[in-house]
């Protein structure tokens, strides 16, 4: 941040039509201070910028007053600059301020925690979360701004929440749509001949992963020889021409434009990804094969074809092209899959990304040895009857991971433990032996259970019944409807403020347990800290206890109970952990280092 | 499994048979031993293949036979050799090495040329150039003195090689020859045209033993002791038909002119150059020495078009013998196709009033017009012509000119000015249709001692040996024990709306009609998993109704579903779509694929397991009735064998109906539903004409539904075959085991 403060001269003005009031206006990171120059007035402002809630301001403009809003829950101030460079810069120190009250400037405070440098990116993600989440942010600024916890403590436990969302974007692609998008009808309004075409992100996508030849042209093309606007223009007329299907036309056309024959012609890149193809496919459905063994094929030879083929002169060869052609090469596409993991609405990016990554393809295409052996493989299994011979092993399907990394980062756990204890164990295993085994396993738990059970039957029975028993009693109070419960028949105002502290005290004992055992003085304050806020609670709750009437205060102690019990349980390990301290200070009376 | 059919072993791959497999190599079987042709009808998806593949194998175990299998296309070739594989890795692993045999399938260069620079060309006959222009003797022999001169360096190794290139026992797909090929740097092509007269199983096309300019060169040598089996052959009349039709179009007249003004350029110049050549080819023909003779592997070329035994064994005319007369003739021929082809009616003759109009009008007799094709071979040669692709038009010519003088019976000749669907456009055609399919299979008939011609699709069964006129040992077709009701045909007559669906022509493009059809289809892309197959009449229907569906905003609804592939007339487009099809059904999404009966897919594809779970027939595939050449046909169908147009036509619809949706089933455990989404399949006369296997499981109920009726039976399909599936069948026995067919045998011998 530039500046710690601004000191701009403004008037202040409780409306846009107000004539308003001369003074100075001072700005630092917390408030903004206003004291008009008359001091006998009495519009001296002091407000603290976390009250603001946004800003606003005027249009730039010769005769125009140079205004700046800043709104707030109820009412807002306006303030008139002398010039906009003066309100420019206020406008952005408001803006940094603001900004800094919802996510980051914490670090401003008095946090023993400075040294962290957060990314923007983590920035804005902390924010967005705290944006969806009311919950969320009310907790943060109950604590954080209240000063219990600092934003560095708050995020810590919330790693995974941070986490999660980063990843969930990469968890799965969405695929491409089967519909072609690109046959859309032009919308028209009626009156002229003038048709519009809305062209979506996804629509240009698919136009560029089917036409490569497009997509060559709008590299090209955009932005040196015509702009964006005008390119799509022409795609979409030699759309239309080739929809007229008058290929002579198209031909006429294309010859006076140069630019335009390259949509109307064939696409030759296609065409040479077609010749690659070709040699990779099936031989047992190559009929292009069929096409050089066929000796009647030699012109004139045989009966005459049937079907009728129109009779084009060569020069409209290039301008050939159907429909039909159009739905298979969609389909192959779809078939594909989004090829590159760009979501951006820029052309040019999306155009390039799909260049590059059709290279590498071919790349990895031209080195890949094996596929021929598979296609071989592939065409003994299909060539036997299935029915005929004994069933063969289990089909095992080659595990196939798309990023192996995420692979490799969930399993280092497991592999660490392998490697320290049973380095002799056989890490090969064939499919059949771990099959065996995971069956034996299942067996024997079936027989004879589980030997080492997690909870003790016991200790599950206690805590079974004790929740029961809650359940059947208010189960009695609300008679048999199973849509209702306690909760829903308390006020709304004691609802939601048991469970506005129910969320802060798990908050608040997740830190307070989290802390422990005590180790550094930073912790020691910490825990002091939360054992105040935590005290401050408790009071809270009795109130609501007594507050509520009486034919629900049953229900609601009985709600309140645990919180209160959890409470008592970790002020008395409190208490006991500051005896030994003070049974200890006593030895040592330096205390903490 | 191995087991006894009477005093052979038979070695089959598997540990189950199929009783129909049985019973189709026990009838096989008896063929063989008879010495005679046989003709045998079994349903789709019970093995076919295999049964017949380890019957001849293990029957050449102890009596030595020549398998020559012919498959229609080369992906089906793949599919044999594949199979092939199975069935030898086993045998070996029974008896022994004494089992091993060479096994190979042969193609064009196109498809088993190895040097880059050739085999890049886009086509086969640019890739047969290039490979002449490396490898005729001539360009060699110039490459001994002038170092600069390019060869083929595979088959110089190949001919250095000599006798030691050969290729060692096993079965090779064309993708192992040309691995083979690779790494011995041999021409697999010539490596494997080398070893065809000592494999003793072949696989190869249709066409190297129908066509006779293909089969003189390749099969010639094969000895009569060999079994020839077509696969899929209920097409097989058509293939005969083809082989010996030519037609001629502007394009051609255009083109042979272009090649005699080249060919005189060439003869003025070897007059200035080499007199001493064009001499010695006049020496030669004085002497009538036949072309192929003795030549270099590397120079061979189309043979004559006409069968061997019609060719005369005599001298060339001598008034052809001299270069420049031979090219005067053609000037006058071609000149003369030209007039005929100015015409605007339709003309029909017969080859005989044909050959006698060119004699008085152009002065060429029936003898030089026979002679044409050898003529100009032989003065290719001497001219030393490699780019063979640039004269495609003038072998045309001289293939028309010579099947004109050899033939006198079953041809027409027919002169179109535009196609009858487009009068305003014209484009005159002349054809040279060959109506008799028994002409091109007879050399084969006679020479071998047995065929075999199978199919999923023979019916009505009688009918094949009149179209071919041979007299089978036996003919059968057999019917499918089934397991489970796995397959479903269904008759669809009326759409959602209960208004008749019908390709018919007045119904064709009535739009309720394509509405119906694609609610049909846009109901079943819901209930159906995986792949649906839909089959239309033809492209210019499946285009027009294509569109429709995308105005009508049905084929967006379709897409929603499942993904769209559709065959085009281009052979790369439409393989690559099939590859993607699969891909679609494999990866779960599913996908459906529309194609057109009589089209290539059609032809060869199959669409088993998931990746067909329901065929849809959108019409009846009737041939274009209007059409100068069928209507020809039809004629000389009914003045020789007294065959009805109207039989005919309907027994070739319902066989191309039935060969796509027979396309769904490849084993017992497999399942799949077809619908016949036409009001003219509820007719007990179209209907009869679909194979057994088809019929006995098309049930009364339903012979006439209507959509949604179809919907509710496909979902209950569905449901009952998606529960566990129990091979041994319960009681009924649908699988052999090798103690059943030991009990079957032994049960047998009391009898007798």
């Amino acid at each position: 941040m530039t500046d710690a403060q601004v000191v701009k001269r403004a008037k202040y003005k409780s409306s846009v039509k107000d004539p308003g009031v001369r003074g100075i206006l001072k700005m630092t990171r917390e408030r903004f201070v206003f004291q008009p120059n008359d001091p006998s007035l009495s519009v001296k402002l002091n407000v603290e910028f976390r009250l603001i809630k946004g800003h606003k301001s005027s249009k730039e403009g010769a005769n125009r007053p140079a205004l700046l809003n800043l709104t707030q829950d109820q009412g807002n101030y306006i303030f008139e600059f002398e010039n906009f460079s003066d309100r420019e810069i206020c406008r952005d120190f408001v803006a940094k301020a603001i900004a800094g009250e919802v996510g980051g400037p914490t670090s401003e405070k008095s946090v023993p925690h400075k040294d962290e440098q957060l990314s923007s990116a983590e920035m804005e993600r902390r924010i967005k979360l705290l944006q969806e989440d009311s919950e969320l942010q009310k907790l943060h600024k109950q604590f954080v701004i209240g000063g219990v916890l600092s934003e560095t403590e708050f995020w810590a436990t919330r790693k995974k929440l941070l986490d999660v969302n980063a990843s969930r974007k990469a968890k799965q692609r969405v695929g491409l749509k089967s519909e072609m998008i690109f046959n859309v009808k032009p919308s028209s309004d009626g009156q002229s001949n003038r048709v519009t075409f809305n062209l979506t992100p996804e629509m240009i996508h698919q136009i560029f992963a089917e036409k490569p030849a497009v997509r060559q042209a709008y590299i090209n093309f955009v932005p040196n020889k015509m702009t964006e606007k005008d390119f799509w223009t022409k795609y979409w007329r030699a759309q239309y021409l080739h929809s007229t299907k008058n290929i002579v036309a198209a031909a006429a056309e294309a010859a006076e434009d140069e630019e335009l024959a390259v949509f109307l012609r064939q696409d030759a890149i296609l065409a040479s990804e077609t010749r690659q193809k070709i040699r990779k496919v099936d031989p047992t459905l190559d009929m292009e094969a069929d096409e050089g063994d066929d000796y009647t094929h030699i012109p004139g030879h045989g009966l005459a074809n049937e079907d009728i083929k129109d009779e084009l002169e060569a020069q409209y060869e290039p301008y050939k092209r159907s429909f039909l052609q159009d739905i298979n090469r969609h389909a192959a596409v779809v078939l594909e899959g989004r090829t590159i993991d760009v979501e951006t609405g820029d052309t040019r990016t999306v155009a390039e990304a799909l260049a590059s990554s059709k290279r590498v393809e071919l790349a990895k295409e031209a080195s890949d040895g094996n596929s021929h052996q598979d296609r071989i493989d592939r065409m003994i299994r299909m060539a036997e009857i299935e029915d005929l011979q004994a069933p063969r092993d289990p089909p095992v399907a080659p595990l196939c991971i798309k990023d192996p990394r995420d692979y490799f980062d969930s399993q280092q756990v497991n592999a660490m433990n392998q490697l320290s204890g049973l380095r002799q164990m056989k890490s090969r295993l064939s499919a059949s032996e771990a099959y065996g085994s995971l069956r034996a396993h299942i067996s024997e738990i079936g027989t004879a259970g589980f030997s080492d059970p997690i909870v003790r039957p016991e200790v599950a029975f206690q805590v079974f019944n004790s929740l029961t028993q809650n359940i059947s009693s208010s189960k009695y109070q609300l008679g048999k409807n199973p849509h209702e419960s306690i909760f829903d028949t308390l006020p709304s105002f004691t609802k939601e403020e048991l469970l506005l502290h129910w969320t802060s005290i798990q908050e608040l004992l997740k830190h307070f347990w989290s802390s422990y055992p005590i180790t550094t003085s930073y912790l020691y304050t910490k825990v002091s800290r939360l054992r105040d806020a935590m005290s401050q609670i408790y009071p809270k709750l009795q109130e609501i206890k007594e507050s509520v009437q009486s034919d629900s205060r049953h229900q609601v102690s009985l709600l309140v109970q645990p919180m209160l019990q959890a409470l008592d349980a970790a002020f008395a390990h409190y208490e006991l952990d500051q005896q030994k301290r003070s049974a200890k200070s006593g030895e040592k009376p330096n205390g903490y280092g | 499994m191995k087991f006894q059919i009477e005093d052979i072993t038979v070695y089959f791959p598997y540990d189950h048979i199929y009783p129909e497999q049985h019973a189709y190599m026990i009838d096989l079987k008896r063929a063989l031993d008879a010495k005679g042709h046989c003709l045998l009808e079994m349903p789709t998806g019970t093995g076919k293949t295999i049964a017949l593949l380890s019957l001849i194998t293990s029957y050449s175990l102890s009596k030595p036979l020549k398998l020559i299998y012919c498959t229609r296309t080369v992906h089906e070739m793949e599919k044999t050799l594949a199979e092939l594989k199975l069935l030898h890795k086993y045998q070996i692993e029974c008896v022994g090495p004494a089992a091993k045999m060479l096994a190979l399938g042969l193609s064009s260069r196109k498809n088993l040329c190895v040097n880059p620079v050739v085999v890049d060309k886009e086509n086969r006959d640019s890739v047969d150039a290039g490979c002449r222009k490396l490898t005729a003797s001539w360009v060699r022999a110039l490459a001994v003195e002038d170092r600069s001169v390019q060869t083929c360096d595979w088959f110089e190794k190949y001919e250095r090689a000599g006798s030691d290139a050969v290729l060692p026992p096993g079965v090779y797909t064309l993708q192992d020859l040309r691995a083979f090929g690779k790494e011995k740097g041999w021409c697999p092509y010539f490596l494997a045209r080398h070893m065809v007269q000592f494999a003793n199983v072949v696989v190869y096309s249709y066409q190297y033993l129908l066509d006779p300019k293909v089969a003189g060169i390749i099969s010639k040598e094969m000895q009569r002791e060999s079994v020839v089996v077509f696969d899929e052959a209920h097409n097989i009349d058509n293939v005969c038909i083809e082989a010996l039709s030519v037609s001629v179009r502007k394009q051609t007249i255009e083109g042979a002119t272009r090649n005699i003004n080249k060919m005189a350029q060439e003869i003025n110049r070897f007059k200035a150059t080499d007199a001493g050549r064009l001499r010695a080819e006049y020496n030669r023909l004085v002497d009538g020495l036949a072309q192929r003779g003795d030549l270099p592997t590397g120079d061979t070329w189309l043979a004559n078009p006409a069968l061997p035994d019609d060719i005369l064994k005599e001298a060339v005319p001598g008034n052809i013998r001299r270069a420049e007369h031979f090219l005067s003739v053609l000037r006058r021929l071609v000149q003369y196709l030209k007039g005929r082809l100015d015409t605007d009616i339709v003309e029909k003759e017969g080859p005989l009033t044909f050959v006698n109009a060119v004699n008085s009008h152009v002065g060429i007799d029936q003898k030089m017009l026979k002679f044409c094709y050898d003529r100009l071979h032989s003065l290719m040669l001497t001219l030393e012509i490699t780019d063979t692709d640039e004269f495609l038009h003038i072998q045309t010519i001289c293939d028309f000119a010579t099947l004109v003088g050899t033939y006198t019976r079953g041809f027409s000749i027919i002169i179109e000015p535009y196609d009858e669907r487009m009068p305003h456009i014209p484009d005159p055609v002349l054809q040279l249709s060959c109506h008799d399919a028994s002409l091109a299979i007879k050399p084969v008939f006679d020479r071998f001692q047995s065929v075999v011609i199978t199919s999923g699709t023979l019916s009505p069964i009688d009918l094949y040996p009149r179209l071919l006129n041979f007299n089978p040992v036996v003919s059968r077709s057999f019917t499918m024990s089934l397991t489970r009701d796995c397959i479903c045909p269904m008759v669809l007559s009326r759409g959602s709306d209960q208004l008749p669906v019908s390709t018919k022509f007045d119904l064709r493009s009535d739009p309720g009609v394509e509405r119906n059809y694609g609610r049909l289809l846009l109901e079943m892309v819901s209930v159906v998993p995986d792949g649906i197959v839909c089959f239309f009449v033809s492209y210019s229907y499946m285009d027009a109704i294509v569109n429709s569906w995308n105005e009508t905003g049905i084929l967006k609804d379709i897409m929603q579903r499942k993904l769209v592939f559709i065959e085009t007339q281009d052979v790369v487009e439409t393989t690559l779509a099939l590859d993607n099809y699969r891909k679609a059904c494999d990866c779960g999404r599913g996908a459906v694929f529309f194609s057109v009966a009589r089209g290539k897919v059609a032809e060869g594809i199959d669409f088993d397991r998931h990746y067909g779970r329901l065929v849809i027939m959108f019409g009846v595939p009737f041939q274009y009735t209007l059409s100068k050449i069928l209507l020809a046909r039809l004629e000389y169908l009914r003045e020789t064998f007294q065959i009805k147009e109207g039989d005919f036509l309907t027994f070739d619809a319902l066989r191309q109906a039935a060969q796509c949706v027979g396309r769904v089933i490849r084993s017992k455990a497999d399942y799949g539903m077809m619908i016949f989404a036409d009001k003219r399949y509820t007719r007990h006369d179209k209907r009869s004409k679909l194979p057994g296997w088809i019929l006995s499981h098309l049930r009364d109920a339903h012979l006439n539904l209507s959509t949604d009726m179809a919907v509710h039976i496909a979902r209950e399909f569905l449901r009952k075959m998606a529960q566990p599936y129990d091979k041994t069948g319960g009681g009924k026995k649908t699988l052999l085991s090798q103690e059943d067919l030991e009990k079957m045998n032994g049960v047998e011998g009391m009898m007798f």
